[in-house]
């Protein structure tokens, strides 16, 4: 059975890529037509700055979904490098030192969660809800509910800057290096191919000679890296440090990813869908905060295309098995 | 039988019940052992800790948990999982708000199948999807998590219910009293009590077990596997519908972000519970200890002035030592199997089979 | 034992079924009498398993009938099957581990009490009964995980007779059960069979059908070929049948003269599975592991490549240590192994077909770290066409391949590796008679070629035919070393099972 349903998935996947690029293509055209002060050069800024916790933590994330396992912690460990930033900043810490330190203890609690994963063999979806709580809770007991806000402009406007006079700004750049870096190593080369074969037959893979484990444990490593890097960029951006930054942006970077056409079951995906879901939910979302939606609301919105975005394909799979059993039986009664 | 004379002779005896179920014992009497131990030392530092008023306010704050992490355990035993639980006790919260501020004469009854309602029927629809969507749970409920409380923001707004706009009957059920027992008590205990007699001695409950545990032999078996995952997903929506009204009645104020957050502690009260998250195992009585447990720690941190702020950092840390000690019970289960399969292999000596 | 005036339990007419473009069953045709057991053989991919899933209500036929008791009836789904009186028995046991065995066999049909919950005594009363009366002695309040195959195969048949089954369905029940097991089984069968019972048995191994039928289906892709009394046929006239021409030569061996010692394995051990085992393979040379299911061979050479650890003991390849517990290290050693299990180790069934030749190899044909699609277009299709694969294109994902194809990917995917040590675990298990004789050709050609050889296998024939050594496993041990010369069923047999027990 399974036998002649792959082809078919697997042209879907593609299929479901280029809709998605459409689609995002579209939702841009719209918003632009329809939406005051959408099409701004100011707007455009904005958007950047919006979608970019959600595109950087997406990257390692696609890697991480497409072996099969999830990472829902990330949001957390978000906030908790922020609450870390901050209290290290009061107690006097140069920026120069308290960034990568940062970005080194997203690496460390990625490693945590890396370790229960594949040291202890334990549900990643249950690992990282233990540690969402966990993380935010301590982010909390670092930072209290108070908010750490004096942070020097020349790392501010750096990340709210742009290139010179053109309207690019700075981060873009940052972002699209490492999305090209994602890509690269997953569409071609070796990590890649394994991370493929992990997620479609992780025993398959053990007995081809890939360290799956090893392999599994530095995407939570690199993914908890880089929730941290975010951590530092969304701090920065609002010029405050606080326990609850980020808060569910879980969601937001799980659905772009699923959006993008990655497989929740691990094995298929791939990293333009992905960077096409992300600009789609931002572009959605910033259009909708245009016209007045308030933030609440938008994850009405956040939350439907999630699930549309596993539930569309699946239906037109089965709706498009139906057609075939008919037509079978058509044939066979003439 | 005729022809049993060519059967061989009887090749094993297995014993499995008394050291299974002295597992499964064994979780519920840690979870007691740890609370004994956790009351203890509270009360040593603070006395106040087993006063009357104390003990009210762990039960009330149980009761609340206890009826989600009812469901929840209902849900997870079936192999799923219900995040959205949060949001439905808030939707629900407020919309039977609305209801009682609008009509001051309902009675209690009746707020409390409204609620009921409204999140059985957000139960249904995660149901659905689930099903008939054939949309893995964990994606489902984490958007309708997100679909129901932005539902209940663009119909609240910044709205809030205050116990001013609530009428005098509808609050006094929280200091109502069954023989001396807390109404709120009393619904959950009634809950508990009906889900777990449902889950033990019934053939939906073994079948709701059965799913979890194979879902293939399940469908092989010819189980019902659609309705019965309508029914799990119903019970945990509507039991949140119900755990929303509990919370109108005992804060008295609603607003649209009542029960936020509340799903991690749901899940960390049924995996601190015994309930496998993989299903097919655990109870409902665990699930309810569990939310005891939790309750009473957020409660001794509190007495014991220990800052609030470490109590979500607590749940994150409960569940990962839970979900350790299941896979570290599972091994060591693993293994004392493995090495009676080889005696027992070892007493057969050989067979005849090389072709 | 021809009863052509009955009807039968069961009867299967003329029955189609397709997935997509492919027909998995073209016209089956049997009927399933009262007291009888009825054999279906045929190749793997001739659409015996689909037969299966047609009678037990999981799929549902395009064409022709299903009559149970002379009536057409239509499955829905696998209750309306069981509730026709149905029972499939799958290789592969489908239990629910986390509950007891008693519930496992009353599972749907509770015995119920009082304000209907359900009656636990009535239900171990049950089960203890039907174990009873199968003879077997299964604890019915023990969780059925960690019960063996053997077991689990016993509580299914339980489930079926307490469903007051009448048409039993077996698929390859004796895959993975040892001699004493399969004899155990028979022995329940052969009693239900006395009982009226229709059994339709499914099985490669021609002594079991020929010792347990009284009737034979044979299909060929798909289609039916004939229904005969077991007694009108012989087994060379079954495999004619099965592969529809006649058989070359299936055990093309080649002398070689044995070079310098390449794999030496010593003293390994691994707590519980096989303790000291020690041995050596020699360029040119292909040794065979023989032994019962369950012996320990494909635990030893899984140690040996390192895909599980060791407790004790040494690997060596061409003298030098190897790591223990890394298959990379056994790779980068010169060794490779075709594991048992194809679809499940062997392959990554959703992946292309060039995905999965050059997977092991991905590191080596990259260029500055980046894999562009070209060199593992060559390289797949390099080894794809030397062994002969048909395929549509490099791109398609595996798991569309026959099963004989897809195990020629399999090697494929090693062979690029340009092993030293070959190891194969049951190479040619499930696939076609004619693929057979090209994958043993294959493996004398590369032994030729002065690659050692590591073979496991249950086929005796295989083993005797292909091996210039026979190691006999029991038991975790080595018991025997058995030369080319003096290598015999009797001989490996013998060694296989152990003093005192005679087949």
């Amino acid at each position: 059975m399974s036998t002649d349903r792959a082809p078919r998935l697997l042209s879907r996947i593609s299929w479901w890529d280029a809709a998605i690029i459409v689609v995002t293509a579209v939702v841009l055209a719209v918003a632009a037509g329809a939406v005051d002060n959408f099409g701004t050069g100011r707007n455009f800024g904005f958007l950047v700055l919006d979608l970019l916790p959600i595109a950087l933590i997406a990257l390692p994330m696609t890697f991480v979904v497409i072996t099969g396992e999830i990472d829902l912690s990330v949001a957390s460990t978000l906030g908790l490098t922020s609450a870390v930033l901050g209290s290290l900043w009061n107690r006097g810490l140069p920026m120069e030192t308290i960034i990568p330190l940062c970005v080194l203890l997203g690496a460390v609690l990625g490693a945590v969660n890396g370790l229960f994963v594949t040291v202890f063999k334990l549900p990643s979806l249950a690992v990282t809800i233990g540690t969402l709580a966990l993380f935010r809770g301590l982010a909390f007991v670092v930072l209290g509910d108070s908010a750490v806000a004096d942070f020097p402009a020349s790392f501010t406007s750096w990340v709210t800057g742009t290139i010179g006079t053109t309207p690019i700004p700075n981060v873009l750049v940052l972002l699209v290096l490492l999305a090209a870096v994602a890509g690269v190593v997953l569409h071609a080369t070796p990590v890649g191919r394994a991370v493929f074969a992990v997620g479609a037959n992780e025993q398959a893979a053990r007995f081809s000679g890939i360290r799956v484990d090893r392999l599994k444990f530095w995407l939570y490593v690199v993914s908890g890296a880089v929730a941290g890097l975010a951590g530092v960029l969304w701090t920065l951006r609002y010029s405050s440090a606080r326990a609850d930054n980020g808060l569910g942006l879980e969601l937001a970077v799980v659905a772009a990813v699923l959006l993008g056409g990655v497989s929740i079951f691990g094995g298929r995906g791939a990293l333009p869908g992905v960077l096409a879901g992300v600009v789609l939910l931002a572009t959605l979302q910033n259009a909708l905060r245009l016209s007045d939606v308030t933030n609440e609301a938008l994850n009405v919105v956040t939350g439907v295309l999630l699930i549309v975005s596993v539930l569309l394909p699946n239906l037109g799979r089965s709706l498009r098995a139906a057609l075939r059993r008919r037509r079978h039986r058509v044939v066979r009664q003439t | 039988m005729t022809a049993l004379d060519t059967a061989p002779a009887p090749v094993r005896v297995t014993s499995g019940a008394s050291w299974w179920s002295s597992v499964v014992r064994a979780r519920e009497l840690g979870i007691v052992l740890a609370l004994v131990a956790l009351v203890g030392c509270t009360t040593v530092a603070n006395p106040r800790f087993l006063s009357g008023q104390s003990i009210r306010d762990i039960l009330l704050g149980t009761s609340i948990l206890a009826v989600l992490a009812v469901g929840q355990a209902v849900v997870i035993i079936t192999r799923n999982i219900d995040l959205s639980v949060g949001a439905v006790l808030g939707l629900s919260a407020f919309t039977v708000g609305s209801l009682v501020q609008d009509n001051p004469g309902l009675p209690v009854v009746v707020a409390l199948l409204a609620g009921l309602a409204v999140g059985g029927v957000c139960g249904l629809v995660n149901a659905v999807l689930v099903r008939y969507g054939q949309v893995p749970a964990l994606v489902v409920t984490l958007g309708t998590l997100y679909a129901y409380r932005g539902a209940t923001y663009l119909w609240a707004g910044g709205q809030q219910i205050t116990a001013d706009e609530l009428p005098r009957d509808f609050l006094g059920f929280a200091d109502a009293s069954l023989l001396g027992v807390p109404w709120l008590v009393v619904i959950a205990v009634v809950v508990i009590v009906a889900a777990g007699v449902l889950l033990r001695n019934y053939r939906l409950g073994r079948e709701l077990y059965a799913m979890g545990s194979s879902p293939e032999a399940a469908t092989l078996v010819g189980i019902k596997v659609g309705r019965n995952t309508l029914v799990a997903f119903a019970t945990s929506g509507a039991l949140a519908g119900l755990a929303g009204v509990l919370f109108a009645v005992r804060f008295g104020t609603v607003d649209a972000a009542a029960g936020t957050g509340y799903e991690l502690n749901v899940v960390a009260a049924a995996v601190v519970g015994g309930v496998a998250v993989f299903g097919g195992s655990g109870t409902v009585w665990g699930a309810a200890l569990g939310a005891l447990l939790l309750t009473t720690i957020g409660n001794s941190l509190a007495v014991l002035d220990i800052d609030q702020f470490w109590q979500q950092a607590i749940v994150g840390a409960l569940i990962l030592l839970a979900i350790a000690v299941d896979r570290l019970v599972a091994l060591r289960t693993a293994r004392a199997l493995k090495t009676r399969a080889l005696k027992t292999r070892a007493l057969k000596k050989g067979g005849s089979h090389v072709d | 034992m021809a009863r052509p005036d009955a009807t039968p339990l069961l009867e299967v007419c003329d029955v189609v079924k397709s997935f997509g473009a492919v027909a998995a069953v073209r016209g089956a045709s049997f009927p399933l009498y009262a007291g009888e057991a009825h054999a279906l053989v045929g190749e793997n991919g001739a659409g015996k398993s689909t037969v299966v899933k047609v009678l037990a209500g999981v799929h549902r036929p395009d064409g022709g009938t299903l009559r149970v008791d002379g009536k057409p009836v239509d499955f829905g789904t696998p209750g309306e099957a069981k509730a026709a009186g149905i029972a499939v028995i799958y290789q592969e046991p489908t239990l629910f581990p986390d509950l007891s065995v008693a519930e496992n066999i009353a599972m749907g049909r509770h015995p119920t009490g009082r304000f209907g919950g359900i009656d636990r005594a009535a239900m171990r009363r049950e089960a203890l009964a039907l174990f009873e009366r199968l003879g077997v002695r299964v604890d019915p309040a023990r969780p059925a995980r960690g019960l063996s195959i053997a077991d689990q195969q016993i509580v299914e048949i339980a489930k079926a007779l307490a469903g007051r089954a009448r048409v039993l369905v077996m698929d390859e029940p004796t895959a993975a059960l040892t001699g004493v097991e399969v004899e155990r089984l028979f022995a329940v069968v052969r009693a239900l069979r006395a009982d009226g019972a229709a059994v339709l048995f499914i099985s490669h191994r021609f002594e079991e059908i020929t010792a347990l039928c009284q009737r034979v289906t044979i299909m060929r892709d798909g289609a039916h070929v004939s229904t005969d009394p077991i007694e009108d046929l012989t087994v060379p006239e079954m495999v004619r049948r099965m592969v529809g021409r006649e058989l070359g030569a299936l055990f093309p061996k080649q002398d070689v003269d044995p070079g310098e010692v390449v794999l030496e394995v010593s003293g390994l051990r691994r707590a519980g599975v096989f303790t000291d085992v020690t041995f050596q393979v020699r360029a040119g040379e292909i040794v065979a592991l023989a032994g019962l299911v369950g012996s320990g061979r494909s635990e030893v050479v899984q140690a040996v490549f390192g895909v599980d650890g060791r407790d004790g003991g040494t690997v060596h390849v061409d003298g030098r240590a190897v790591r223990a517990g890394s298959p990379r290290a056994a790779m980068a050693a010169g060794m490779a192994l075709v594991p048992e299990d194809r679809r499940q180790q062997g392959l990554v069934m959703d992946l292309s077909i060039q995905r999965n030749v050059t997977l092991p190899r991905s590191g080596a044909l990259a260029g500055f770290g980046l894999l562009l699609g070209g060199a593992e277009r060559r390289e797949a299709r390099r080894w794809t066409e030397r062994l002969q694969t048909k395929y549509g294109d490099l791109g398609d994902p595996v798991g569309t391949l026959s099963g004989g194809n897809q195990q020629k990917v399999v090697l494929a995917k090693w062979l690029a590796t340009r092993p030293r040590v070959l190891i194969v675990d049951e190479p040619t298990r499930g696939i076609d008679v004619g693929t057979k004789a090209e994958v043993h050709r294959l493996m004398s050609e590369l032994a030729a070629d002065g690659v050692a050889v590591v073979m496991v296998s249950s086929e005796l024939p295989e083993v005797l035919g292909m091996a210039d050594r026979v190691l006999v496993m029991r038991e975790g041990r080595v018991v025997a070393e058995i030369d080319r010369a003096d290598a015999s069923e009797e001989a490996v047999m013998f060694a296989a099972m152990g003093q005192g027990v005679v087949a």
